[in-house]
């Protein structure tokens, strides 16, 4: 019995110790399901998500924070595709945090443009053009549709249109 | 003329019925003018051309109707004489599909009256020149592929070989055999002179072994010309060896990449009525005016191989050719594996209608349902292109864009072998054809949310760059603004001292 | 050496774990529906049952028997089971944190997996050498690797096949899983072990 018992705590204290070890001495991994995350989201940057951009919301993924359906722009097929990489179920897509959609592009009404120079800095691919005192341009080919521009012109000029158009 | 069989055999493809006995059984039907030319500018792979007459002119035969400027590109002459009614849109039909775009619709006076005989400009000797002739002499692809001819045999990469393809593999067609049969000194002509052209160290005329007529006259023209550097192909009955990849895999031995064209890899192939078109253009100084048109079909009363000018409308066509017969089921333009059904007849023959079937009910399959893949692998078997179509069905169906890349859906070329094999009758060439769209659209997001990630971080960069550049340039500033204030001091006691010089001076002057 | 390579297919293929003893048929069917994933759990089970199978074969051999304690075997292997789990676990998550999310629940179950336990005590039972212990160990992790790619791989074709509404999931996957069962039988009799 007394054998019996140091036998068991003996060999309990022995693998513990040697697990101890092997994780003292394994190197720590990098972390690439963030960037695999990454590579499947759209990354236009819209913040509809509720994340500071398409890097934070992988990273909150990854951490298991944030759930997997909540990238509009990415629409269903993001869903599935995050669901099969990390082996989860494709929930449906959260329709409340926005309509931010990659087949509209925003489009500057030239007439109401005054030239104040508030939407350039906020948009996250630089995709309008212009200086101060001078009409706005948005080069459509960059612009993704993630809408963060419209907010900011005081004089709403910004609208959005079909990206065939 | 050297005439030789290939040793490669094809890869997949099918023995098909042929259908071809009644249309080739009479020579080509000549001399047909219509009531009308609709004459679409836009009839080639390139951008459309821009009229140069207005309704109420008055064209004669082979005046130009609309220029092309590009060498992409091909201008449309009136086939006949007549007046212009209108330029207006209007449904034509072009390779794959209908679609609307501007043509110019001419009333014909039935005199077919030919521009008087000009000056006859002769053939340049410069190459450049050449190819600006072809380009306005309205000469484009007619075996289907409408590519602007002068493209073509412009092409940069040097050529290894001309292949001249009389292959016709497609069912119910045969505006090329009895081409070769009827005018084979000028398709031998036509090819030379585009070997000329390329500098082509060899030319090949390739014709599929069920044409032994075409052989023979083909055979007789080349050895009347001397040229020694032609040959002729003997290519077994199996569709789709006619097809431009296929047919340059087999006679070079060479893959075309399915993101190139033959001709970046230094083979150009023409069709037997694109050199003769060419021919007629250097020797007669005639431009593309008519071409080979098939019709055939149960539905129509004599089928034939009619002799047709561009822009003839397709029930004119059926009219001259006898009629309708019996109940028609559909209107097909093209082959019975890659034509298409027509909504009406009353759209014009373009330079790439080729063939007309007019199709009784008889021989149309009336079944379509569906039934499960039941894993046969015929459809694997049949495949030129060497695809695996059961899988690519199963990526197409489940939205799979990274199987259907890795199974190479790009490189199917449509021809339609493996919906003909497959026992379940599963509409294969339809649901590539729609899953080609959506993988399209794939990839240009996929490329198109690569480049926004690169422009987000680069964006960053820049935002960070200004934050650092804007905090040293205030610290530049504040130490400028010290050690000149000591520089300062001392050029304002300077000035201070210079004006109370000056003033000393002028009230010593005084 | 052909001792050895008998006791192999013995495990892998003739007595299959999971097909044949119906054994592990827990993370068979639960880490079956991709084939990446089968294949990475095919090896972590692998690890596990060949470290678990070799350690506890010597502690068997040289702490239990000679103290005379097979009493407490069943304690000592579910330790070292754990222990095994839990070191595998460290290193998926160190070389490959994908596949330890993709992964995710199913490595620590692996300690429950009575294949492993099974495998274990069916070493000591068989009065094996360490050598052949440790080939019976790999041979088992050979036999379910196998078995669960191959599953994988079939439950990747049946969802884009048209199954009836009552089959799909997971009563389709066991029925296939039956079907394999039934073929793996033809391998009886083929080494007699």
């Amino acid at each position: 019995m007394l054998i019996g018992t140091v036998v068991l705590a003996g060999l309990a204290l022995g693998l513990c110790a040697v697990l101890v070890l092997t994780d003292r001495l394994l190197p720590a991994g990098k972390d690439p399901v963030t960037d695999r995350i990454e590579s499947l989201l759209p990354r236009i940057q819209c913040a509809q998500c509720g994340y500071a951009g398409c890097r934070p919301y992988a990273r909150a993924i990854a951490a298991g924070e944030a759930d997997i359906n909540r990238c509009p722009p990415g629409g269903e097929e993001t869903v599935r595709q995050l669901a099969e990489l990390l082996g989860r179920e494709a929930v449906a897509l959260d329709t409340t945090l926005g309509s931010a959609n990659m087949n509209r592009v925003a489009r500057i009404d030239e007439h109401n443009c005054i030239g104040c120079n508030r939407c350039v800095p906020v948009c996250p691919v630089d995709a309008i053009v212009g200086v101060q005192q001078t009409i706005h341009a948005v080069i459509a080919a960059h612009c993704t549709g993630c809408e963060l521009c419209l907010a900011h012109c005081p004089v709403d000029c910004i609208d959005l249109v079909a990206r065939d158009a | 003329m050297l005439e030789y069989t290939p040793d490669r055999r094809p890869t997949g493809g099918l023995r098909l019925p042929a259908h071809k006995e009644a249309s080739v059984a009479q020579p080509i039907a000549r001399g047909f003018v219509p009531r009308t030319l609709i004459l679409a500018l836009q009839q080639h792979q390139g951008p459309a051309t821009t009229p140069v007459v207005s309704p109420g002119d008055r064209v004669l035969k082979g005046q130009v109707v609309a220029r092309a400027r590009a060498l992409r590109s091909a201008a449309v002459h009136a086939s006949t004489s007549g007046h212009v009614r209108t330029i207006e849109d209007r449904l034509v039909p072009s390779v794959h599909a209908v679609h609307r775009t501007r043509c110019i619709v001419i009333d014909t006076d039935g005199k077919d009256e030919p521009l008087p005989p000009g000056k006859g400009a002769r053939w340049p000797q410069d190459p450049e020149r050449q190819l600006k002739r072809i380009r306005d002499g309205g000469i484009v692809g007619l075996g289907g592929g409408v590519f602007p001819t002068a493209e073509k045999l412009g092409a940069h990469t040097p050529c290894k070989a001309l292949i001249i393809n009389g292959v016709e593999c497609e069912p119910y067609i045969s505006c090329d055999d009895v081409l070769m049969r009827e005018e084979a000194e000028g398709i031998i002509d036509g090819a030379l002179i585009m070997r000329d052209i390329l500098s082509a160290p060899e030319c090949i005329v390739a014709i599929e072994r069920d044409k032994p007529q075409a052989i023979e006259a083909i055979l007789e023209a080349g050895r009347a010309s001397g040229d020694a550097s032609l040959k002729l192909a003997d290519i077994p009955t199996i569709y789709p060896t006619g097809g431009e990849r296929q047919l340059v895999e087999m006679l070079t031995g060479e893959e075309v990449p399915s993101t190139h064209y033959p001709s970046e890899i230094g083979y150009i192939c023409q069709n037997v009525g694109t050199a003769f078109a060419l021919h007629r253009l250097v020797r007669a100084g005639q431009p593309l005016l008519s071409r080979i048109v098939t019709v055939a079909g149960d539905g129509v009363a004599r089928p034939q191989n009619v002799d047709t000018p561009i822009g003839t409308p397709i029930g004119e066509l059926i009219e001259f050719c006898g009629g309708y017969r019996g109940e028609v089921d559909r209107l097909i333009l093209g082959g019975s594996m890659m034509g298409y059904a027509l909504p009406n007849d009353e759209m014009p023959i373009t330079k790439g209608g080729n063939c007309i079937i007019v199709a009784a009910r008889s021989e149309v399959r009336q079944d379509f349902s569906e039934r499960y893949c039941i894993r046969c692998g015929n459809c694997g078997t049949a495949c030129p292109a060497r695809l695996l179509p059961q899988e690519l069905l199963r990526a197409a169906r489940s939205d799979d864009h990274e199987m259907l890349d890795e199974f190479g859906l790009t490189d199917c070329i449509e021809c339609g072998c493996c919906d003909v094999i497959c026992p379940s009758q599963i509409p294969l060439t339809e649901v590539f054809r729609n899953a080609k769209f959506a993988h399209a659209r794939y990839q240009r997001q996929h490329v198109f949310s690569a480049e926004t990630q690169q422009r987000y971080r680069r964006h960053q960069e820049r935002q960070r760059a200004d934050a650092r550049r804007g905090k040293d340039l205030q610290d530049n500033l504040r130490h400028e603004v010290e050690t000149d204030e000591a520089a300062r001091q001392r050029a304002i006691e300077a000035a201070i001292k210079r004006a109370r010089q000056r003033r000393s001076h002028d009230a010593d002057q005084d | 050496m052909a001792e050895l390579m008998l006791v192999i297919v013995g495990a892998a293929l003739v007595n299959n774990f999971v097909l044949v003893q119906f054994l592990g048929l827990c993370p068979f069917m639960g880490a079956s529906r991709r084939v990446e994933g089968a294949l990475g759990m095919g090896l972590a089970t692998g690890l596990v049952l060949t470290t678990a199978s070799g350690i506890s074969y010597l502690v068997d051999s040289l702490l239990l028997i000679p103290l005379e304690l097979e009493y407490l075997r069943l304690l000592a292997f579910i330790l070292v089971i754990g222990a095994a789990v839990q070191l595998t676990e460290q290193m998926t998550r160190k070389l490959s944190p994908l596949l330890h999310r993709v992964l995710g629940l199913y490595i620590p179950l692996i300690a429950s997996n009575c294949a492993v336990l099974g495998v274990a005590l069916l070493n000591s039972t068989a009065n094996r050498s360490l050598i052949a212990a440790l080939f019976y160990g790999a041979g088992a992790a050979v036999g379910f690797g196998l078995v669960l790619a191959l599953l994988a791989g079939l439950r990747e074709r049946a969802e884009g096949a048209d199954v009836p509404k009552p089959f799909q999931g997971h009563a389709i996957a066991f029925i296939t899983a039956g079907i394999m069962s039934l073929a793996f039988l033809g391998f009886t009799g083929f080494v007699r072990l």
